[in-house]
């Protein structure tokens, strides 16, 4: 029997994604998921560790990342000093590998989820940089020729937000899920999770502005799914009603980053009511 | 499911034939995943499942949802027809060339009969057809498709080159390229990455690793750290882009090589600026020309280190290079010939380069050659832009 992911109560995945997720696991490949920001693509490798009651490995990838980074540092630092004062044994190079998330899961004795975060944020290269290991789950620490090999292939989660192409060697290796943005009616869902008191009305009427304002094809940035929950918990702190809503959209700072795109809203005036 | 059996094959060859890019390698990973029994008999397990393994794309999600509700549920779909003539019509052929007394001879039409006859010929045919002077196609002499001569023809897809269509069937819009392509940045990315250019300038806070081994042995054994600045690209790009109404043609590529550079993040500084057929006094922060700058500004404001990149296709009328008022635009008045403003340029920038998305043999067209004359002119395409960065590099 594999393991199968299903969702948790504070993350809600689509029928799609629980299927690329087992896939994932099953096949013991990669899982890539791409989305637009705010779409929960860091928060499914917690709700499946979460759910699957596995260890979570994280990577936060940059822009000056390199994939040996993922998987061992050599501290020759550390070593050069310890010569010096000898605390520890510096015949050992041994002694001064630390291992990077990817390593750790590669060493440990149960299975475990690895997160590698923004990896589109690295160099163009850096993600063939680490097929090897991907495909094989398997690397040599160069300074002391040890070969270490997953005892127990982990599930890795990758996330990419789009800001570089992805290499086609790598993509072929990957399971491939990109997570929509959510309709009205998984949105609802979604946003019930934060705040399960908030009224049906209200929602409804929140919900009618929030895509509306999606709709607009000025705004330089769209409001997502994490924005509209603050703005939701906004609306119910401050106690005002659809009452309200149908006059105004009120606290529109929390849903609209970006000052032009406040200009533009305020051009448009009320439009949504032709809606 | 039973093993070992190449099942749905003909699903695969399907997705592959309207243009998911599924390879070998994904195939057998979605054959291994019917194998161990995953799908099951559900079918919305084997969409799902499919979709995963063979579609690495969001752009490809619809082509795959039509090729699925093609497969299972036998509907045909609607937009087949009409993609199946773009794909004939992108890779058009050469321009033919006609005398006038040619062009006199076909026939001219007017509008509505023209609409009525192309949705006439779309029923009759059923292949792809280039050259000839009736079906839609390319390089032909029928008033339908692109890259034809005909004197009220009419526009399918593609690209203006001749101007005279009178109606254009489907239109690519040509605004900011910058916001959604992403389509095959990363051969360009990678080209342009050769432009870099490492110089340690800024604060010693790196450790370098062979100084210190070195000071601390000089040092009888006790630890000497030397730091170093860490490497830095000192590379500054200014980008200059021809938005004019015989660019059109070339928004794909251009669109492409803006979106490299923009995503290339190994500049120290990036700037990009619009201008329609010639630079005059003013440069544009976008393609509808509301926003901008005085050219005069932006030179003060860069150093001559700047590399300067132009691109354009240089193809004007002559007095928009050479007369006072020769501005392409009404409303503009520039008090200076074009020329004068490009040689400014070309003075004041020790590197700079001209991208040429016509191919060379195009270039002996009196505007081309004169801008050639100031800017050392490259063609936009793999290889020129490898010569043209070779070109910038020189002494860097």
């Amino acid at each position: 029997m594999y393991d199968n992911f299903t969702g948790t109560e504070s993350y809600i995945a689509s029928p799609e994604l629980q299927e690329a997720v087992n896939v994932a696991l099953a096949l013991q490949r990669p899982l890539l998921i791409k989305g637009e920001p705010g779409t929960g693509k860091t928060l499914l490798a917690r709700a499946v560790a979460e759910q699957l009651k596995r260890p979570m490995h994280t990577w936060h990838v940059k822009s000056t990342s390199k994939a040996i980074e993922g998987l061992y540092v050599y501290d020759a630092v550390q070593r050069l000093q310890d010569s010096r004062f000898g605390d520890r044994d510096v015949r050992d190079i041994r002694n001064y590998i630390r291992f990077g998330a990817l390593g750790r899961a590669f060493l440990a004795d149960e299975p475990s989820v690895v997160l590698i975060d923004e990896v589109d944020k690295a160099d163009l290269e850096f993600p063939n940089d680490l097929l090897h290991e991907l495909d094989q789950m398997s690397f040599t620490v160069t300074e002391t020729g040890d070969v270490h090999t997953a005892k127990i292939r982990p599930l890795v989660i990758i996330t990419s937000n789009n800001e570089k192409e992805l290499p086609d060697a790598f993509l072929r290796r990957c399971i491939f899920h990109f997570i929509a943005f959510p309709e009205p009616m998984l949105m609802a869902r979604i946003v019930k999770v934060h705040h399960p008191k908030v009224r049906g009305v209200l929602l409804d009427e929140a919900l009618a502005r929030f895509y509306w304002l999606r709709s607009l094809p000025e705004l330089r940035k769209r409001p997502s799914t994490s924005e509209l929950v603050d703005w939701l918990g906004a609306l119910v702190r401050g106690g005002l009603d659809e009452a309200t809503l149908a006059e105004r959209i009120p606290f529109l700072g929390t849903l609209l980053k970006k000052e032009q795109d406040l200009e533009a809203v305020a051009r448009r005036g009320r439009g949504w009511t032709k809606h | 499911m039973s093993t070992g059996e190449p099942l749905f094959l003909d699903f695969f060859f399907l997705l592959r034939r309207i243009g998911v890019p599924a390879s070998t390698r994904e195939w057998l990973m979605f054959v291994e995943a019917l194998e161990r029994g995953l799908v099951a008999a559900s079918l919305d397990r084997f969409y799902a499942i499919a979709r995963a393994t063979l579609v690495k794309h969001e752009r490809y999600y619809d082509l795959f949802d039509q090729a699925f509700s093609h497969y299972f549920l036998g509907t045909r779909p609607p937009a087949e027809l009409t993609r199946a003539i773009e794909a004939w019509l992108e890779d058009p052929l050469p321009l033919p060339t006609l005398s006038p007394e040619e062009l006199a001879a076909l026939e001219h039409l007017d509008l509505d009969a023209l609409m009525k006859r192309f949705e006439d010929t779309l029923r009759e045919q059923d292949e792809r057809h280039d050259g000839g002077s009736k079906w839609i196609g390319t390089g032909g002499r029928s008033p339908f498709g692109h890259s034809g001569v005909h004197p009220t023809g009419m526009r399918v897809g593609g690209e203006s080159r001749s101007r005279s269509a009178v109606q254009v069937a489907a239109q690519r819009r040509f605004v900011d390229y910058r916001d959604d392509l992403v389509l095959d940045t990363r051969q360009v990315g990678i080209a342009l990455r050769k432009l870099r250019r490492l110089g340690r300038v800024e604060e010693a806070t790196e450790l370098d690793l062979e100084g210190t081994i070195e000071a601390t042995a000089r040092n009888c054994g006790d630890i000497e750290v030397a730091l170093r600045p860490p490497r830095e690209n000192q590379l500054k790009v200014l980008l200059l882009m021809d938005v004019g109404g015989s660019m059109d043609p070339f928004a794909l590529t251009v669109s492409r090589l803006f979106s490299a550079a923009h995503a290339a993040q190994h500049f120290r500084e990036f700037h990009a600026y619009y201008f329609h057929n010639c630079v005059y006094e003013r440069v544009y922060d976008n393609a509808r020309f509301s926003s901008g700058k005085d050219t005069l500004e932006l030179l003060r404001w860069l150093g001559p280190d700047t590399r300067l990149v132009v691109v354009g296709d240089a193809h004007m009328a002559p007095w928009e290079l050479t007369a006072r008022g020769g501005a392409i635009d009404y409303h503009h008045q520039n008090d200076e010939p074009g020329v004068v403003w490009l040689q400014r340029l070309r003075r004041h920038f020790k590197q700079s380069v001209w991208l040429n998305p016509m191919p060379q043999r195009f270039w002996t067209h009196p505007t081309i050659a004169l801008v050639g004359q100031q800017f050392p002119m490259f063609e936009l395409t793999l290889a020129g832009l490898e010569q043209a960065i070779t070109s910038l590099r020189q002494s860097a």
